[in-house]
């Protein structure tokens, strides 16, 4: 990510007030600009950033930033607390129905991840709410989109309804539905085409089979890398269906997303879902106030912790904190502490989500994949007990063993306990540091 | 003669002409009974090309201009707002944001300068300065790097759902219309019905597809395709990837092994690597650019979905910023909906009212300032 968040942007403007002691009218004027930058630069809709910035600027000519000591801080929680509010507050959860079957209707453009999607859904469904659930395929266009629709079901053990590709969707979903409710499926997600929002034949299409489904939830799916097109596609899938909900997809990626922003404001129906992968447990529930942090560019930061604190077991890190604050940190603990990350996913990923972590130079360059932590712990397996407590003891020949154990070079394993050594250096610095400046990590009982 | 006036003269084809309304048929038939040169034929033949390229782009221009022209008549002075209204319908097209500020800085220097105060007459050196950001990197191939007697290797690659898949379809239905001799390989054996997906291609224009099981190794596939191509005397060899976000690491470390393995058999291959970007897609295109040139050193770009509403104006800024240029435009889901790119038309297409507004003016006398 080569944009600057909005705290770097303001920062000039703040400098130069702090000089000054005073805030004057034309300050607030070139923050507003700063802020309308950040907002274009993460793609929201310049209309949408007209809007917006009027908004804020009316509550920012108020007193309280003008009388304030940190006129930067203030314009950034209004802008935020604006967002926030924008965004829709808290999470909602899917529309289901009190009498079965609940009904779902995938919608929106080609490639937007609908497919992939729904599968993530029925997995969500049956895993959350103990939901029987039915994919239909109602892709009759895609070349092979019922076979991957086919794929996701066997993946995820949901039964997939189709009819093949020559029947038209309004009929596979009028049968789908006799077939769940025979099949006791409580649960109905249908598939369909991508499609242009200025396609009328096909909007059409859509139109039929919102009559004939009476869905509970027409759930609009929007790629997050959508750019001031936003605006179009949701305006006119919300005029042709009234949509209820939506789920932006791939914001594993690094962009902004501001594309949510947009969507948000043009149509007022809540995000519901993040794609977070392509893989099937790879959705998430929405939280509006994290989106507005990463359009503003200061990260996902609790998004990333919670990921952490899901793989890493709370009572082995309270231990695991213990020891790092003792010294007693060994290679033993490391391994472990490997499994941990592979869990995480890769590592650079993580890294790239954090705040500021574009200034790091090298970052891109850093990475861990899966493999290099295989050979890792493949080093420290071929180690006795004894020498991952105590790594001073590996000399020469013990070296040369455990290379030939592990199947790594001397070097690697020279490299290895070079790399210890200076990570239970940087341990030490950090627990005496504790309290003066935060490491993110710091809390996270992660040694890097 | 003004600047828009040669501009229209080379891209617009004359409206008699257009009127005539020739078959490819007749056309050849006049090729053939000596009733017109090939230098004829072929400037007609362009022609065509930019008429059904305009036509592709008819509804995202329509827009844009339409947002242009109420710029003009609602900022009619030259002032920070108008600037300001400028540069929100360059990002409204999704020209990166960059590329709009250097933009919109240049033409603020301009009026200050050559003191402009009415927005009418800046109008030409706001397309001016447009062509002059394309045209900068002017030594760029914008052609297909296709050898002529030997086996030319095209790696598609590109972030989740843009329309990898799709195009590959469709460029292997253009090089065998051209009568070469074309090989797919399934290289995203990752996607749930990917490899299905290229295969229903590969029948649909009858060409060979070289695929492996679901989750096998996709350099493993290139592997076997690179080999096979050679063995069967293919001209062309295209190759599937999975869709990958630009930052993960460890696929974009998959896509250079894939490379490798195509390399070790053929060096100087692939011969193109062509990313393709989805139209839709806001500043994001630009990190996918530089990460995806990084790894598989990409030499071209197809530009997606233009049959939307969205511009793909990012281009403009990948181009600016990173020497990329577009190869192709994807205006459809059918076989023939993929056209050669003509950064000429494209930058016509999102200019021609305005050029045509600014000629009626002209023709007025234009002294009515
Ligand atoms: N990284 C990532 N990829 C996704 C996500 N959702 C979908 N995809 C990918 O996006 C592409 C298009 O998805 P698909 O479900 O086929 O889209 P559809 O055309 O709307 O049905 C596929 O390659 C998916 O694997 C997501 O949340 N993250
Ligand atoms: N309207 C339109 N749709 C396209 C175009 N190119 C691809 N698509 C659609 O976009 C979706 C994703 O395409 P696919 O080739 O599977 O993408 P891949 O994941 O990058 O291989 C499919 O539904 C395609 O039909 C295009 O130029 N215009
Ligand atoms: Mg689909
Ligand atoms: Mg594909």
């Amino acid at each position: 990510m080569a944009f600057e968040g909005l705290g770097e942007r303001l920062q000039a403007t703040m400098d130069r007030i702090k000089s000054k002691g005073k805030v004057s009218e034309s300050d607030i004027k070139v923050m507003m600009r700063e802020v309308r930058l950040a907002l274009l630069e993460a793609d929201v809709n310049f209309k949408v950033v007209k809007q917006f910035i009027n908004q804020v600027k009316e509550r920012a000519l108020g007193s309280d930033v003008m009388q304030s000591l940190t006129p930067g801080q203030q314009v950034i929680k209004i802008v935020k607390e604006e967002l926030t509010d924008l965004m829709g507050g808290d999470n909602q959860k899917i529309n289901l129905s009190q009498k079965p079957p609940t009904v779902i209707m995938m919608v929106g453009l080609q490639g937007a991840g609908k497919t992939t999607t729904a599968g993530k859904l029925a997995l969500h469904l049956r895993k959350n709410y103990n939901k029987k659930p039915l994919l239909v395929a109602g892709d009759i266009y895609r070349p092979a989109a019922i076979d991957q629709l086919e794929t996701v079901g066997r993946q995820i053990d949901v039964p997939v309804f189709a009819l093949g590709d020559q029947v038209k969707p309004q009929q596979i979903v009028t049968e789908a539905l006799d077939h769940a409710r025979a099949e006791h499926q409580d649960t109905v997600i249908i598939d369909t085409a991508g499609r242009l929002h200025i396609d009328e034949g096909l909007m059409n299409e859509l139109k039929d089979i919102k009559e004939i489904a009476k869905p509970d939830e027409i759930m609009l799916v929007v790629d997050s890398m959508t750019g001031q097109d936003a605006v179009n596609v949701a305006e006119s899938f919300n005029d042709m269906l009234d949509i209820t909900g939506v789920t932006l997809t791939k914001l594993d990626g690094d962009t902004r997303g501001g594309a949510a922003l947009s969507i948000r404001s043009v149509t007022d129906k809540p995000i519901k879902f993040a794609g977070m992968s392509e893989k099937m447990d790879g959705l998430e529930t929405f939280h509006p106030d994290r989106m507005a942090q990463r359009i503003l560019g200061m990260g996902d930061v609790l998004s990333i912790i919670e990921k952490a604190q899901a793989t890493v077991d709370e009572d082995e890190q309270k231990v695991l904190q213990q020891k790092i604050k003792d010294q007693s940190f060994t290679l033993d603990d490391f391994l472990e502490q490997m499994d941990q990350v592979k869990n995480l996913g890769p590592l650079d990923d993580l890294l790239k989500m954090m705040p500021g972590a574009n200034k790091i130079k090298g970052l891109d360059k850093m990475q861990m994949s899966g493999n290099e932590i295989d050979h890792v712990q493949a080093i420290i397996r071929s180690m006795t007990m004894d020498e991952r407590e105590n790594p001073s003891k590996i000399n020469a020949s013990r070296k040369k063993r455990i290379a030939r154990g592990s199947g790594r070079t001397l070097q690697e394993v020279n490299r290895l306990l070079k790399q210890f050594n200076e990570m239970k250096k940087m341990m030490k610095q950090m627990t005496s540091q504790k309290g003066k400046k935060k490491n993110p990590f710091g809390n996270m009982g992660l040694p890097f | 003669m003004s600047f828009l006036k040669r501009l229209k003269d080379r891209f617009q084809p004359s409206r008699e002409k257009e009127a005539a309304g020739k078959s490819v048929e007749e056309q050849n038939e006049k090729l053939d009974d000596g009733l017109i040169s090939i230098e004829e034929f072929e400037e007609w033949e362009q022609e065509q090309i930019g008429y059904k390229f305009k036509a592709g782009l008819e509804k995202s221009r329509e827009k844009f201009q339409n947002e242009i022209n109420e710029l003009m008549a609602r900022y009619r002075t030259v002032d920070e707002d108008f600037f300001e209204a400028l540069e929100e319908v360059l990002i409204g097209a999704d020209v990166g944001f960059n590329t709009v500020m250097e933009l919109t800085d240049e033409l603020r220097h301009v009026a200050k300068v050559e003191n402009i105060t009415e927005s009418r007459d800046l109008k030409e050196t706001i397309v001016e300065k447009m062509v002059e950001i394309y045209e900068r990197n002017d030594d760029l191939p914008e052609t297909v790097n296709i050898q002529e007697d030997d086996l030319t290797v095209i790696l598609v690659v590109g972030v989740n759902g843009v329309g990898k898949t799709t195009s590959i379809g469709k460029l292997a239905y253009k090089y065998k219309q051209e009568g070469k001799n074309v090989m797919l390989a399934a290289g995203d054996t990752f996607r749930a019905g990917a490899i299905n997906q290229l295969k229903v291609w590969g029948s649909r224009v009858d060409v060979d597809v070289i695929s492996q099981s679901e989750g096998s190794d996709p350099a493993a596939v290139m592997f076997d395709a690179i080999n096979a191509a050679k063995k069967r005397g293919t001209d062309v060899l295209i190759c599937d990837t999975a869709g990958r976000l630009q930052n993960k690491g460890n696929l974009m470390n998959e896509l250079s092994k894939m490379k490798n393995v195509i390399q070790k058999t053929v060096p100087d291959a692939p011969h193109e690597s062509l990313l393709v970007l989805d139209a839709t897609t806001g500043q994001n295109a630009l990190s996918q650019a530089k990460a995806f040139k990084e790894v598989t050193d990409v030499s071209g770009i197809v530009l997606t979905k233009l049959d939307g509403t969205a511009k793909g104006g990012i281009v403009l800024a990948i181009r600016n910023e990173l020497g990329i240029p577009v190869k192709f435009v994807g205006l459809g889901e059918q076989l023939d909906d993929l056209q050669e790119f003509s950064a000429e038309n494209y930058v016509y297409g999102l200019f021609a009212d305005m050029i045509s507004n600014a000629e009626e003016l002209d023709d007025s006398g234009g002294d009515d300032v």
